[in-house]
């Protein structure tokens, strides 16, 4: 009886509707986050603030609002990439052209810019359908990046391309630039997730949310029990597109403080969070996070099995480190295929009853 | 045989019948060369049970697809609650308080009873996106408000015990049952039921006409139908259209419609000219 949900009546339509509404589930949460708040920054060092933490919470935002489009509302977009890019660009711009605003506003800002190159890219999506959709996203990707590249204003005429964070502080303590710590990184990474997490689900459960789930789930009645497909469609490619740009832009700011837009930003970014909203499970925001924390721990546990445990080549493991991601995702796929969160759900519900499963 | 006085009547078993809620005026539907329905008129009168029936492929279901928005129909107009019903799309035909469910059910499958429901109640639901993003107090109100008149469909309707189940994994009488309470949930004025009882054994039928006349008479919602089951649709409609190839072939009370010769032709098959 590990979790259980007997005796655990709710007496108002407002207390079936919170955040977490099962009792067990909401004391795990809250450990959780008193954990993260109250104890890793204490202890955190650079290495794992910038191999695990600190990628695992920016995907996990990138993942949130690709689930947003694909696993809520059912718009498969292989644009993620270029709309993260966006969201770094739009960032530094707005970091060199406002220094004197705080680097929060500035993500933000870049957010809301995201959202709206989001819907432009979206309208597509009121006419076209499923692979159709993912080529027009996959046009999006290709032109940010090439753009991006050719237009000397996005990165301030720099000569080599790139474009890097300046130093801003938050309350005195630097965020970005060299001098930032570890667990100044980690932190604002983890108050971003923790707010847009909350809002995610805030959205999902309510009628936005109803609406982008009735529209994946058959367009055509949605319509005519009176949602506005249009109005659907285009809330999710903008809410979607403002947490992947706010993900961009803290993976340029705060995460490698400088970037050069194919790389960092290129098509293989944009599988990369499919994957993780695939694996993580569809239209789940603890999939998101499941997803996320998967793809970017299970590299760096198998470089420091193979590499650090074996002693084999680097280089060698870099290539079996491809390989066994590989298969491991195809394995995870046939034996589950609604990703991680199912999992979890079906665990879940096997531990209900535990040890007494009749 | 068409009823021409516009006032309010009594039927024989008491109900009083109003004014007329939706009228359809020479409705033609052409897709490319085929001709789906053919100058045909009609009106639905404010808390009747209309009844349209006819032959497979005879254009009923692109009919209610006419009232419904889906499809803009090639000549004639719609008039609803005495106004003429300017091209629109479905989602503002919705809003204009009319529902409706399909011959083959179109729930969302991936979501619980109650989503569904509350998904039907969309047309009444107006917070704002950020309102809903950040859960204000006035968010978490409208949703509770909303939640309660759906519960009370959900009590109507006898699926307490499947609210949070995913609908998917309902069967099939039970689906049915979760996709009237769908339409319902939007309190419409004019609900449309395209075959409610397709598919189903002789308990889930008298189930399914015992909700569609409670409906009918508790909430006062005006309901069209379309039924194959002649049992059914002679007992629960006030009045019946009969079609057949895109046609009208008859119109009135159900005995008028059961005495008509064109009618009795149609069913039972004579050869046509």
């Amino acid at each position: 009886m590990l979790y259980r949900e007997a005796g655990d009546f709710k007496t108002s339509y407002v207390e079936d509707g919170q955040t977490f509404p099962i009792r067990f589930d909401r004391w795990r949460y809250y450990a959780v986050l008193a954990v993260a708040f109250g104890v890793i920054p204490f202890v955190i060092n650079d290495y794992w603030a910038s191999a695990v933490f600190v990628p695992f919470l920016i995907y996990a935002i990138a993942a949130i609002g690709l689930n947003i489009l694909t696993g809520y509302c059912g718009q498969v977009s292989l644009g993620t990439g270029g709309f993260m890019a966006v969201g770094a660009y739009s960032c530094y711009k707005l970091m060199t052209a406002f220094p004197e605003i705080s680097i929060l506003i500035h993500v933000l800002g870049a957010g809301v810019i995201t959202a709206a190159v989001g819907v432009l890219f979206g309208l597509p999506s009121l006419r076209i359908k499923g692979f159709y959709l993912a080529v027009a996203t996959l046009a999006a990707q290709f032109f940010l990046v090439w753009l991006f590249n050719k237009v000397p204003w996005f990165y301030n005429y720099s000569a080599s391309g790139q474009i890097s964070a300046p130093e801003r502080t938050v309350l005195g303590v630097a965020v970005t630039g060299p001098n930032t710590e570890a667990w100044a990184k980690y932190m604002v990474c983890l108050v971003f997730v923790v707010a847009l997490a909350w809002v995610a689900r805030n959205l999902t459960r309510g009628t936005v949310g109803r609406s982008w789930m009735a529209i994946r789930d058959m367009d055509i009645a949605a319509e005519i029990i009176g949602v506005n497909p249009l109005k659907a469609k285009l809330t999710a490619f903008a809410v979607s597109s403002f947490f992947v740009g706010v993900a961009g832009a803290l993976f340029f700011s705060v995460y490698l403080g400088a970037v050069e837009v194919g790389e960092a930003f290129g098509i293989q970014k944009s599988f990369l969070v499919l994957f993780m909203v695939i694996i993580g499970g569809l239209g789940s925001i603890f999939g998101s996070f499941a997803g996320a924390a998967f793809l970017v721990l299970l590299p760096v546990l198998l470089k420091n099995t193979l590499v650090g445990g074996f002693g084999w080549p680097t280089d060698l493991t870099a290539h079996l480190e491809l390989i066994i991601v590989g298969a491991l995702i195809i394995f995870f796929l046939i034996a589950e295929p609604h990703g991680l969160a199912q999992l979890w759900r079906i665990g879940k519900e096997k531990l209900r009853l535990w040890p007494f499963p009749h | 045989m068409t009823m021409v006085s516009y006032e309010p009547f009594v039927t024989e078993d008491g109900r009083t019948i109003g004014g007329v809620l939706m009228e359809m005026r020479n409705i033609t539907l052409r897709f490319g060369g085929v001709v789906a329905i053919k100058d045909i008129s009609f009106d639905i009168r404010e808390g009747e049970i209309r009844a349209i029936i006819g032959p497979n492929g005879a254009g009923k279901s692109s009919m209610l697809n006419v009232i419904s928005g889906f499809y803009t129909p090639s000549e004639g107009e719609v008039w609803f609650e005495g106004q003429k019903r300017p091209p629109m799309r479905p989602y503002q035909v919705a809003r204009q308080g009319i529902a409706r469910t399909f011959q083959n059910i179109a729930l969302f499958q991936g979501m619980s009873t109650l989503d569904n429901m509350m998904t039907g109640r969309i047309t009444k639901m107006h917070s704002s996106l950020p309102a809903q993003a950040l859960w204000w107090a006035s968010a978490q109100r409208e949703e509770s408000e909303h939640r309660e008149a759906v519960e009370k469909i959900v009590d109507f309707l006898e699926i307490q015990h499947i609210r949070k189940t995913p609908v998917g994994r309902l069967p099939y009488g039970l689906q049915k049952r979760v996709e009237l309470g769908r339409a319902l949930a939007a309190e419409p004025r004019l609900l449309l039921l395209d075959e409610p009882m397709a598919g189903m054994n002789v308990e889930e039928k008298e189930d399914m006409s015992r909700f569609i006349l409670d409906v009918n008479d508790e909430f006062g919602t005006t309901i069209a139908l379309i039924e194959h089951d002649m049992g059914v649709v002679m007992d629960l409609s006030d009045r019946v259209v009969v079609m057949d190839y895109g046609k009208k072939i008859g119109d009135g009370t159900p005995d008028e419609v059961r005495g008509n010769q064109e009618v009795i032709d149609a069913y039972l098959g004579v050869t046509h000219d």
